[in-house]
Formats: C-alpha cells, sequence, structure tokens
C-alpha cells in the first residue's frame, strides 16, 4: 500500500475524530454518511450544501429582524429559529444545534442583547463548520486522487 | 404467495415544507427500495392524491392512477399542518386507507397522541434515520396487497368470478348500493369494480376469496409512473 495513501487516510481518520472529539459533529451526520452509496456519491455534499444555504438564508432573517429601529417580531426569530434547529439537527452539526436551542430560550424571553449576541455566535459557528468541512473534503479529493479509497472512520 | 413475480416497489408521498428535509426523506426512502414523490405542501399532496379538486374533469392525474401506499408528512408546515392532511386523509373514502405518518421536530406529547388518536400509523421525531423507515414496511405491505387484489377484481376474466364470490356476501346490499353510488359521483365509471371489492373487504374482512383470482396475476403491471418518482433499487 502506497505509504502516502496511508498517510492520508491516517490524518483523514483523525481529523474526523477531531470534529466529533470537539462536538462540531454527531451521530446524525455519521447516518448521513451511512446513507451515500456508490450511486449517490455526493450525497453528503449536496445535503450540506443545502444547509449552509439555509443558514445564510435564516441567519439573514433573523438579522433583519433584529435589526428593527421599534419593536422586535421575537416571534418571527423564533420562527428562523426553529427551523435552523430543524435543519442543524438533522445534518448532524451538534455546535450549531445547541446555540439554536439556546436562541430559541432567548426569544421566548424576549432578550434582546442575548438574541443578538447568539446570532453572532451562530454566524460564526455555522461558518467555522463550513471551513471544517471543506477540509474534510479536500482530504478526500487527496486521498481519491493519490490512488486511495477514503476510510469508513468508525466514531465508536 | 403468488406475488413474488411482482414488483414490489412502495411509492411514497412525502410531503415538507423545508427543502433540505424532503431531500434527506427522499434519500432514506429511497435507501428503503421506495420510489418517492415529494411535494412542499399538504395542498400538493392532496392535489397530487386527487382528493381536493374542484372539478374532477380537470384533474392533470385520475385518481385510481396514483398508487400510492405511505404518506409521510411533516407536522409544522404553513397553510395546512400534517394534522390537518391527515384529517383529509382519513376523511376521504377513496384514500383513508393509506397509512399516514408524521414527522416533527418537536417531542410534544399532547400533539403526538393527537394524531395518532386521529390514525397515524407512526409518528417519527425528525431527525427520522433508517431504523424509523424500516417500521413502516408492514404497513405500506397492506396497502400494496390491497390494492394489487383491487386489480385483479379490475381485469374482465375475473369480473365473473368476483361478482360470484361477492354477491352472497353482501348482506345489506341497500348500503352497499348507496356506497357506490356515491363514489360514482365522484370518480370515473370504470372503478365500480374496485370499489366493489373495497366495499367486499370492508364489510367482510376475509381475503380468502382472494386466492383464486390470484391464480390470474400478470405480471405485467402497466400502471403508469410519474416522471417525478425517482426510483433507486
Amino acid at each position: 500500500m502506497d505509504a502516502h495513501v496511508a498517510q492520508l487516510q491516517m490524518q483523514y481518520r483523525n481529523y474526523i475524530l477531531s470534529l466529533y472529539q470537539q462536538g462540531f459533529l454527531d451521530d446524525q451526520f455519521t447516518e448521513l454518511k451511512s446513507l451515500q452509496d456508490d450511486g449517490t456519491p455526493d450525497f453528503v455534499a449536496e445535503v450540506l450544501s443545502l444547509f449552509f444555504d439555509d443558514c445564510v438564508k435564516l441567519v439573514g432573517n433573523m438579522a433583519r429582524a433584529l435589526d428593527q429601529t421599534g419593536t422586535v417580531d421575537f416571534s418571527q426569530v423564533g420562527a428562523n429559529v426553529h427551523q435552523l434547529k430543524g435543519s442543524s439537527s438533522s445534518v448532524g452539526a451538534k455546535r450549531v444545534k445547541g446555540l439554536c436551542i439556546n436562541f430559541k430560550e432567548l426569544c421566548e424571553a424576549k432578550n434582546y442583547e442575548g438574541c443578538v449576541r447568539c446570532l453572532q455566535q451562530v454566524d460564526i459557528e455555522y461558518k467555522t463548520l463550513k471551513a471544517k468541512l471543506q477540509d474534510m473534503f479536500n482530504l478526500e479529493k487527496q486521498i481519491v486522487q493519490a490512488g486511495g479509497i477514503v476510510p469508513q472512520v468508525d466514531i465508536n | 404467495m403468488g406475488m413474488a413475480a411482482v414488483e414490489s416497489h412502495f411509492h411514497v408521498l412525502a410531503v415538507d415544507d423545508s427543502s433540505f428535509d424532503r431531500k434527506l426523506i427522499e434519500k432514506l426512502l429511497q435507501k428503503s427500495s421506495c420510489q418517492v414523490t415529494t411535494v412542499d405542501s399538504g395542498y400538493k399532496a392532496l392535489e397530487f392524491l386527487g382528493i381536493e379538486s374542484n372539478d374532477p374533469n380537470a384533474l392533470s392525474t385520475s385518481p385510481q392512477e396514483v398508487e400510492v401506499n405511505l404518506i409521510i408528512t411533516d407536522y409544522c408546515m404553513p397553510g395546512m399542518t400534517g394534522y390537518d392532511l391527515l384529517k383529509k386523509v382519513k376523511e376521504s373514502s377513496a384514500f383513508k386507507n393509506i397509512p399516514v405518518v408524521i414527522m416533527s421536530s418537536e417531542n410534544v406529547p399532547a400533539r403526538i397522541s393527537r394524531c395518532l388518536e386521529e390514525g397515524a400509523e407512526e409518528f417519527f421525531l425528525k431527525p427520522v434515520r433508517m431504523a424509523d423507515l424500516n417500521k413502516l414496511k408492514p404497513h405500506m405491505m397492506k396497502t400494496k396487497l390491497n390494492n394489487q387484489k383491487l386489480e385483479e377484481i379490475d381485469k374482465p376474466l375475473n369480473v365473473a368470478a368476483a361478482a360470484a364470490a361477492v354477491e352472497p356476501e353482501i348482506k345489506d346490499s341497500a348500503e352497499v348500493g348507496s356506497k357506490i353510488l356515491t363514489l360514482q359521483s365522484e370518480l370515473e365509471p370504470k372503478q365500480v369494480h374496485l370499489q366493489v371489492a373495497q366495499q367486499e373487504e370492508q364489510t367482510l374482512g376475509n381475503n380468502n376469496k382472494r386466492k383464486s383470482m390470484e391464480e390470474g396475476l400478470s405480471t405485467d403491471r402497466s400502471r403508469p409512473r410519474f416522471e417525478c418518482i425517482t426510483t433507486a433499487v
């Protein structure tokens, strides 16, 4: 076996494990990966792409809702948080989901400062995750280009 | 079973306003070897089934050609909720036997029991997993078998046999007669045979008569499929 491929594969394994250990991903992400097959090799990438598009849209909506000079419609913010919580949960984006849970409570409490802060955190968090996953996909590409197979990483 | 030669693809109608969730449920269902049609609202779901149409003649698809073995719907949707959709389906004489499954990202016990009481087969918490879908096979199999038996009744050779089998058993013919009349006003005439058989099933719940009809089972099921149905085997 090519040493270079083996090294890349090990790097990939360690990277994935660290994403789980640091709480970026949870077992729902594992479930998504298990759904990907030879017939749909880009399934995970497509789903993630949809998720990140959702993030941009929802964060934008929330920023606008919180930017009102006058009364803020917290139910509007809450509705967007609900959607984001749903999709982050479905994709396995653990940290984003966790933030959404807090965010929801802040909306219900109509805590303006809290909401603004939380939205900033959500923004940072999803962008961080996006960058991390991009690195993951790049590693996969490198492995394949080096003639290797992307390993299945056993989280448990 | 005489059905072994027939393709056993289940057709699931998935309803969710989130494009993300639609993609996910579609994938899960395809992975379970189901044909999937996704729509983004309860209204579109009803339209697809052919339940809610002001002008029956204007249907782009006639109801009897839509064989849906299961409806899986999100609960929280704008306009018509999954619960509303469930009610409409269960109120429809043609489609009330289709199993309906509700999905929700929120674990609200009152909501869950309300849906189950209204006739939902299962209530899944999102994110829905393969393990959840595996629970659905028995429900879909039931509708599939019923539909296939009805299809057999529709064949000319078997109509006489069906009539002979059905006649002696129908005790309350007046009731059946009025039901058929009601149905005829909703559907095209050729469906009467299907409805007669459905009525028999409902009054008897006895499937033994079907066995003789299964002998004439044709493997060529030229039931039209929709372009939007994605098939993965």
